[in-house]
């Protein structure tokens, strides 16, 4: 007699519980960055709308942070630390390949012995930890789960490259994600495109730096090119969410895309029409690009200020190095 | 229908003055982008996906490397028209 195995089944909707956010303790002027690049607080106010970048202390890590915004967002989510049984943990910054962040961030939340672990999808990341436990907790693999997006790339910055050094900020955004009565986040519309692996990236491998043959490795891009995909070809991933998850544009109550220029942001609700009712998420003006940071920290600020918006319908996607891109619509808490 | 170089000029021009308010009387062919009209690289890039739109032509992002004055835009998008 062959035996048929449990296979388990999870509830029908998920919904994002609470928002958590953390980010460095400097608010770094653009004055403070322009000696070494040659340049001026106009100059890089006009290319990216940056006025300061949040950068964390030296003795502050992408795991402080962390911790800090998934405290804070399990806090708020009425939900016992003890019943989070996923944490995922979005970073590409964390100079110590292993432990994973994720299981440091699950103990010191109280979440111990949560499953957890950490994906590198650059600044797709956290939309696609939100895919991961939406999936995860409907398949009955997870009851809650904890998704962080979490950086320090000011450890990976070259104070001399004009390409995207300056842009960059350190942070932690974190949501909770559990069950739901209606449906709280649409179908995840994601990909890659490995064939553009070049045009944002390390400019090294840490063998090379090792072994004398190259400085440091930090962040590069090809600035025009990632401009003219993330909007023009990031527009389609994100007109399809919207029809995946059967919402237009003026259903939107917020627009939170990854904070990785204000120029892309701005170009991006231009090509989407989004109405003037749509808020805007433009956290990049004091905080900087924060990668997998960046969306959550953005929802996280929208909320502080508009409180109204909460019960709304937001469209989040997140993309960059890989390529890697993901988008979903999710009702804000 | 192929457009000609005068109408080239003046399409640019116009995506020229939508993008960065400059006006279409100082867009002339010896213009140089960045030197001349002051475009920056953000700019430009918006500038050519118009374009594309506009005169139905491909502009590969290594080409726009290499459209250095407006002359040199008008010179590809008119021998690259279908």
């Amino acid at each position: 007699m062959s035996i048929i195995l449990n296979q388990p089944t999870g509830p029908a909707h998920t919904r994002i519980y609470a928002y958590g956010a953390a980010r460095g303790e400097n608010l770094v002027p653009n004055d403070d960055l322009v000696g070494p690049i040659d340049s001026s607080d106009e100059w890089i106010r006009q290319r990216t709308g940056i006025v300061t970048r949040a950068r964390a202390v030296a003795s502050t890590t992408a795991i402080d942070l962390a911790s800090d915004a998934a405290a804070e967002a399990v806090a708020r989510s009425g939900v016992a630390p003890e019943k989070v049984d996923a944490v995922i943990v979005a970073t590409i910054s964390n100079p110590k390949q292993t432990p994973s962040v994720s299981a440091i961030v699950a103990d010191r939340i109280g979440a111990n012995p949560a499953a957890a672990y950490d994906l590198n999808a650059a600044c797709a990341g956290f939309a696609y930890g939100v895919a991961q436990a939406d999936a995860l907790i409907r398949g009955g693999i997870a009851h809650y789960a904890v998704v962080v997006g979490a950086e320090k790339l000011s450890d990976i910055v070259d104070p001399t490259d004009r390409s995207i050094s300056f842009l960059l900020g350190d942070g932690a955004g974190a949501v909770v994600v559990g069950p739901s009565d209606t449906p709280g986040i649409g179908p995840t519309v994601w990909g890659s495109d490995g064939s553009k692996a070049e045009l944002v990236g390390m400019n090294g491998t840490l063998t090379d730096f090792r072994d004398g043959k190259v400085p440091w490795p930090t962040l590069r891009q090809e600035g025009p090119s990632v401009f003219r995909w993330a909007v023009w070809e990031m527009v389609k991933v994100a007109r399809q969410a919207l029809d995946a998850a059967g919402v237009r544009p003026e259903d939107l109550a917020a627009f939170i895309p990854h904070q990785a220029n204000l120029r892309i942001v701005d170009e991006f609700a231009k090509q989407l029409k989004l109405p003037d009712t749509v808020a805007i998420a433009h956290d990049i003006e004091t905080t900087g690009n924060t990668s997998a940071a960046s969306i959550p920290l953005a929802a996280h600020r929208l909320l502080e200020e508009h409180p109204e918006l909460s019960g709304g319908l937001a469209l989040q996607i997140g993309f960059g190095a890989g390529l890697v891109f993901g988008a979903q619509v999710v009702v804000l808490p | 229908m192929a457009f000609t170089n005068d109408e080239v000029l003046a399409g640019l021009a116009e995506l020229i003055t939508d993008e960065t308010g400059i006006s279409a009387d100082e867009v002339a062919l010896e213009k140089s982008f960045t030197d001349d009209l002051d475009i920056d690289s953000i700019s430009m890039m918006t500038i050519v996906v118009n374009a594309e739109e506009k005169f139905g032509v491909t502009i590969p992002d290594d080409e726009v490397k290499n459209l250095k004055t407006v002359g040199d835009a008008v010179t590809f998008i008119t021998s690259h028209q279908a």
